[in-house]
């Protein structure tokens, strides 16, 4: 479960660090929307992984997870929802006023190799 | 009287939320309540420093809930004068703003609010998780102050800021959560504690952690390597938001010292030292990197950003020569420099609005209006930040150059911040020649936003809050000599939010730590 847990926030980390250094905005954004899910499902696992064990102490119950990282996975959700959708309606704002999705607003020039191959 | 805690907070927060609601209402009314608000900040920032006795923090409990299990407000003499210096640079930059600039943008007026209520609540919690919730208040509120007006450069800018404060948030989750996986805290003062009891072999997960938010606290206070984003997105924010802006980095360097001198201290075992080796370099290079970026700057603006950059070189420079007399040499230069870079931020935003279309670009073009009145205050803000003797960057400089003589590395302190302060004022005298000596004729269409009695008055509040700190250094630099003491020993600030040592928490996990 620990092994299978920690490899699967390694790819998603991964593929987010890949997305960031995309040159367009789309990738960028979803790979902080990435990023983000990542460090959530990190919080939780911080809270200890018991399959099957409620976040309370039941009577004299001896299996349980610490509810607080759940509490803060709660806000950290919320927070970074937010930001998301902040910087989403940026991206498309910039899209909208400079006619270009790349993150710096400025079309490369066309490589002279691949138009030469054309 | 611990009461009075909250009010930085939960002042801007509800007048912020009244603004956005009655924003149909007249200008005039949005305009009054910023500058109530912010005056009330003041009274209530000089209150809490005049409550704040040396040892004795003043402590909150958020709803009465005991730490650590609740959430704390602690206001110790660094947190107090933090909270001092944020409400006159607010009330400045408030007075500048209310006097017409501020009908350009929209909701200016609740986002300047919200931006003070995360600043203070950030220099006021004593929860580690808590101030991830107050930064990430003050970085949505910047991003709207920075997107005021709507230009595409200012698009381009705040999405790179953006950006990179949201990939910085996720490794701050990440700190903090496996710091709460192994010590089983959140609570500042309770972390003091535990982090220097945890297990051999957890050291290494609690320094990632502590090395992680240290990363993350160094793109706030724009160190270098991690600082491309800053001059982006002040050169391209409007001045009176840039001017404000000037208190952020510090919210950073802030947090660098919290970590390091109350949860990573080097007393809590050599292991748990987190800066020795790399971090007076990487202070010393930042602050040459921004000098060289304020020579090559095109634009007023961008120098005056390189200058904020180098600016928190110079306060990291002392805060990684450690000691007492390094701290508050640290401590009264973070606060000229928050005047001072707001004041340039100013001067830069009327000097931009009186030459035409050539705004701040450092080419020559014709005579300013006002061109005396704007010598005279370009002048006082470039001899301040510069460090010419009787004004507060002078003594600033020397403090931090003092505090420097029994440091290993005193050769490279002295080279560096000297060598820079001679480049800064090339810098600056570059700038002063082009826009206001190497000039055509007098302009003859007139400004569209001819400066006013009131933004020249705020210059000259923020000019006069750094002639105070050269007028009062002795009783500021004794305040600053007692805050450096009670950082480098936190015992007390321990003591005041746990309870006298000895006492027996119920932990979180049972069976102790893990």
């Amino acid at each position: 479960m620990e092994v299978m847990l920690a490899a699967g926030l390694g790819v998603i980390t991964a593929c987010a660090v890949y997305l960031l250094l995309r040159g367009r905005t789309f990738p960028m954004v979803f790979g902080l929307s990435l990023l983000s899910t990542a460090a959530n499902v990190f919080i939780v696992s911080m809270g200890r992984i018991r399959p099957g064990a409620p976040p309370l102490v039941i009577g004299q119950a001896t299996e349980y997870v610490d509810p607080l990282p759940q509490a803060l996975v709660l806000t950290a959700i919320v927070i970074g929802f937010g930001m998301t959708g902040f910087i989403m309606a940026l991206a498309a704002r910039l899209r909208h006023q400079t006619g270009s999705d790349h993150v710096d607003a400025v079309e490369a020039a066309p490589d002279p190799a691949t138009q030469d191959a054309s | 009287m611990t009461d009075l805690l909250v009010v930085p907070i939960v002042l801007p927060a509800l007048a912020a939320a009244a603004l956005l609601m009655l924003r149909r209402a007249p200008i005039a009314v949005a305009r009054a309540a910023i500058l109530a608000v912010t005056a009330a900040l003041a009274v209530a920032a000089f209150t809490i420093l005049a409550h704040v006795q040396p040892g004795s923090p003043l402590v909150y409990a958020l709803g009465n809930w005991p730490p650590p299990f609740g959430i704390v407000l602690v206001a110790d003499q660094f947190s107090a004068f933090m909270l001092c210096v944020t409400a006159l640079l607010a009330f400045g930059v408030a007075l500048y703003a209310v006097q017409g600039w501020d009908a350009r943008g929209r909701f200016f007026h609740p986002f300047f609010l919200f931006l003070l209520m995360g600043v203070d609540g950030a220099f006021l919690t004593g929860d580690l998780f808590n101030l991830f919730v107050f930064f990430e208040i003050l970085l949505i509120a910047s991003y709207c102050l920075a997107l005021q007006g709507l230009g595409q450069d200012q698009l381009r800018a705040t999405l790179h800021y953006a950006a990179v404060n949201i990939a910085a948030s996720s490794l701050f989750l990440v700190a903090v959560s496996l710091l709460y996986g192994v010590t089983g805290t959140l609570n500042m003062a309770h972390l003091a504690e535990r982090v220097a009891q945890v297990r051999a072999e957890d050291v290494a997960l609690v320094r990632a952690a502590g090395l992680l938010l240290l990363g993350v606290f160094a793109v706030k206070a724009a160190l270098f390597p991690v600082y491309f984003w800053l001059p982006g997105a002040y050169a391209n924010a409007p001045g009176p938001v840039a001017a404000l802006f000037s208190i952020m980095t510090k919210v950073g360097i802030y947090a660098i010292i919290r970590l390091t001198t109350l949860i990573y201290r080097a007393d809590a075992g050599s292991a748990m030292e987190l800066t020795a080796p790399w971090f007076l370099p990487a202070a010393l290079i930042t602050l040459a990197v921004a000098t060289v970026g304020a020579l090559g700057a095109e634009r007023l603006a961008v120098l005056t950003a390189y200058l904020t950059i180098a600016s928190a070189g110079t306060i990291l420079t002392a805060v990684a020569i450690g000691g007492g007399a390094a701290l508050s040499a640290a401590l009264y230069y973070l606060a000229h420099s928050t005047f001072v870079i707001a004041l340039l931020f100013l001067v830069t935003d009327l000097l931009g609005r009186s030459r035409g279309g050539l705004q701040d670009l450092l080419h020559p073009g014709p005579l300013p209006r006002n061109a005396g009145a704007l010598s005279l205050a370009f002048l006082v803000a470039a001899a301040t930040v510069v460090g010419v003797p009787p004004f507060s960057g002078f003594l600033g400089k020397l403090m931090v150059l003092q505090s420097a003589k029994d440091a290993v590395a005193l050769g490279a302190v002295w080279a560096v911040v000297l060598v820079t302060s001679v480049l800064t004022l090339i810098s600056c005298s570059r700038a002063g020649t082009i826009l206001l000596w190497n000039v055509t004729d007098p302009l003859q269409t007139g400004p569209e936003h001819p400066p006013r009695a009131g933004e020249w008055a705020a210059l000259a509040a923020l000019a006069g809050c750094s002639l105070l700190l050269v007028i009062l250094a002795g009783p500021i630099t004794r305040y600053t000599d007692e805050t450096a003491a009670q950082l480098i020993s936190p015992a007390a600030y321990i003591e005041a939010v746990l309870g006298a040592p000895g006492h027996d928490l119920i932990r979180p996990y049972p069976g102790g730590v893990r």
